[in-house]
């Protein structure tokens, strides 16, 4: 089981978590909620609990919680740039569906 | 699929639910929206790329617009607004006010005749902000849940309570109005840090503002401010077009003479990085005409505008009586500020180097984004920002005294309350007038609001209570109840500040207070002397009426009588000493009259009971 992440994404982590001046890593996830079942979560991590998996990839911890790693296995974590907009994006193969705006999706 | 931001422990928001909090620099020339995002200050950008706003909005018969003037006939533009907001008729000097239409107004607001409706100050700046607000959600994809809008430190509650109003107009949610030197500071950190006292020095494009702020335990105060409304980035280029039309000998038209000045700007703007620049006014349609301005050529030109400006900011310091050594950082806010010599001269003036490196143009958007999101629980900073009232509140009591309830410099939000009683037997209502000011004297102050307390129980002068209690909310804005103590009753009170006074004026009325410090106390003095004279002859009087004759002999009562008419003569002169004497003669001529009064009181009470009952 894994999470990777691209060398653009990381290089934006490590600056946005330099900016913020604290963290010990990224947080990714998966909550219940939206349009088609379930959104990704993607935060600040200040802490690590002992249930965590943690990938340490280019240099960035990426933190999991167990069970949303059931969701994310094999996810690649991209940041990118389409029209105005730049931010994070998942790349996840377990994803089945998604709704109309992209903002949820279902595995 | 849509792309994610970094959030906060904990705080990843639902999709289709987005909601931010943004920081808005509402500005004279330009307006900016800045958030934070991935736990980073960023200013939003609109899709052209722009980041600057113009402050400008546009009437057509047919549609509002907000930013450069279109293209097409009948239409009325408005810049500046910033100027005239919270703003009454009489606080406008029609020399230097150029209005694009009819206008009228009251002491408390104008009104512009634009096509065929009445718009005020707080529309036009509404629009902006509205327009504001479009730009953020389409292009965030959410909505603002919240807002912190900078005004400047100088700037009244009228002024504030308009800028909140205008925010209100388009459904914007303020959390609270920030001082722009304040949210400068913000930005820079200054509030985490082991300083006390910043300078700030806001040169913008059409005004120059300058702002000491002392910082105590998370607490900043403006201790001074200072600037000039008609001073700022555009006058170096009038400067700079000026000496280009002269040394090039050139007749210009009006047009012609616009098309150079905005020249002026971009060659001001290139000799930020460069030297020297080759003028060429082909570019404005005029041939053969060259010139080479290196960036001394420009220094010298515009010399007097820095001399002004460092002028200026010395005696803001001067006012708050503090030395250059006492600063300890100074932060340069305003696009003007990029001119190297501006940081040069203000380098060697105050003997400190300033604080720049944060974009200027953006600088106080930044501090406002940084608050809005302490605010908005985003952050898990956890500051308390307080900001403090810059003019005493009080109320008018008898004599046209001032008595303050909230002092000058006090943290904001915050209440106090006071309780006050009726000056004459059976009163029914109690006028209040509340004023701000320094001042002692209610006509020196500036008359904020004036109510009245109604339906007090008919009681003695004393007896009634009326309880006041002042509230100032987070953005400085006052809210008064008034309750009746006997009965409980509360005044329903909403007091609306008398909208416009100058900044010129808040400073004036600082130095006023002062200045006559000495001729405030002798004045107070002789108003309290006046109130207690006239409260005297009240109260004789009544008595005379009720048992004079019986009491007193008719050689007696011609006594007091002189007596009560000297004092009133002395009342209307303007000697507290004369007052005062006048007061205790009437008062030595009442002595037998005050006993026997006492006497005659305890017989009726005494008569026809036991002497034992009072053993």
């Amino acid at each position: 089981m894994a999470i990777t992440i691209t060398d653009n994404a990381a290089d934006r982590v490590k600056t946005f978590l330099t900016n913020r001046g604290k963290g010990v890593g990224l947080r990714v996830g998966v909550k219940t909620t939206g349009c088609s079942g379930m959104a990704y979560v993607i935060e600040f991590a200040d802490e690590i609990d002992k249930s965590d998996t943690v990938f340490e990839e280019k240099g960035i911890k990426i933190i999991v919680d167990p069970k949303c790693l059931l969701y994310l296995d094999g996810t690649e974590l991209d940041f990118t740039k389409e029209g105005l907009n730049e931010g994070f994006k998942f790349i996840n193969p377990n994803e089945k569906a998604r709704c109309g705006c992209g903002e949820s999706f279902s595995v | 699929m849509a792309l994610l931001q970094i959030s906060e422990p904990g705080k990843s928001q639902d999709p289709h639910n987005k909601k931010f909090y943004v920081g808005i620099d509402l500005g004279t020339t330009n307006s900016l929206v800045a958030l934070i995002q991935n736990g980073a200050p960023n200013i939003l950008k609109d899709k052209n790329n722009n980041e600057l706003f113009p402050s400008v909005v546009n009437y057509s018969k047919a549609s509002v617009t907000v930013g450069k003037p279109l293209d097409i006939e009948d239409q009325i533009s408005f810049s500046s607004i910033k100027r005239l907001i919270g703003k009454g008729i009489n606080d406008i000097d029609k020399d230097e006010f150029y209005s694009p239409c009819k206008y009228h107004g009251d002491d408390n607001i104008l009104k512009f005749e634009v096509f065929d409706k009445l718009v005020t100050p707080i529309e036009i700046s509404s629009e902006i902000l509205r327009h504001l607000k479009n730009i953020t959600e389409s292009t965030l994809d959410g909505n603002i849940e919240g807002c912190v809008i900078t005004v400047p430190a100088y700037f009244d509650d009228a002024q504030r309570q308009a800028t909140k109003d205008a925010a209100k107009l388009c459904g914007l949610n303020t959390l609270r109005l920030l001082n722009e030197p304040t949210a400068a500071a913000i930005a820079y950190g200054l509030d985490n840090k082991e300083v006390s006292k910043v300078m700030v020095y806001d040169l913008g494009g059409g005004t120059f503002d300058v702002s000491i702020l002392s910082l105590d335990n998370g607490v900043f105060k403006v201790l001074a401010t200072g600037g000039d409304s008609a001073l700022g980035g555009d006058d170096f280029d009038t400067l700079l077009a000026d000496y280009i039309q002269n040394k090039l000998k050139i007749d210009l038209d009006i047009k012609k003479k616009y098309e150079l000045f905005m020249y002026a700007k971009e060659i001001k703007e290139i000799l930020t990085d460069n030297e020297s620049v080759n003028i060429n006014l082909d570019k404005i349609g005029i041939k053969d005409k060259e010139l080479i301005i290196s960036r001394v050529d420009f220094e010298k030109i515009t010399d007097r505008l820095v001399k002004r400006t460092l002028e200026i900011s010395e005696g803001v310091l001067s006012d708050s009586n503090l030395s250059t050594q006492d600063l300890d950082e100074i932060i340069l806010v305003g696009g003007s500020t990029r001119m190297p010599n501006i940081k040069n001269f203000v380098k060697i003036f105050f003997n400190k180097e300033p604080l720049s490196n944060i974009n200027p143009d953006n600088v106080v958007a930044v501090g406002a984004s940084i608050q809005a999101n302490i605010m908005s629980g985003n952050s898990s900073e956890e500051l308390l920002l307080l900001d403090v009232i810059p003019l005493s509140l009080g109320i008018e009591t008898m004599g046209e005294l001032v008595e303050v309830i909230i002092p000058r410099n006090s943290t904001i939000p915050t209440s106090s309350s006071k309780e006050y009683t009726t000056f004459k037997d059976g009163q029914s209502a109690m006028s209040i007038h509340v004023v701000q000011g320094e001042r002692d004297i209610v006509s020196d102050c500036r008359s904020l609001a004036k109510f009245t307390v109604n339906d007090i129980p008919p009681m003695l002068a004393g007896a009634a209570r009326v309880r006041l209690e002042f509230q100032i909310d987070a953005n400085g804005i006052l809210s008064i109840n008034a309750t009746e103590t006997t009965t409980g009753k509360v005044t329903s009170v909403e007091v609306k500040p008398s909208y416009g006074i100058t900044d010129s004026d808040i400073e004036k009325m600082l130095k006023d207070s002062i200045d006559n410090a000495e001729e405030d106390i002798k004045n107070r003095h002789l108003k309290e002397a006046a109130v207690e004279g006239n409260r005297v002859i009240l109260a004789i009087k009544s008595a005379l009426d009720i048992d004079g004759s019986e009491l007193l002999s008719e050689e007696e009562q011609n006594e007091i009588s002189h007596a009560i008419e000297n004092l009133e003569k002395k009342l209307k002169g303007s000697n507290k000493d004369n007052i005062i004497n006048a007061i205790k003669s009437l008062e030595n001529v009442c002595e037998t009259y005050v006993e026997r009064r006492m006497n005659s009181n305890i017989q009726k009470i005494m008569k026809g009971t036991d002497i034992k009952e009072y053993n």
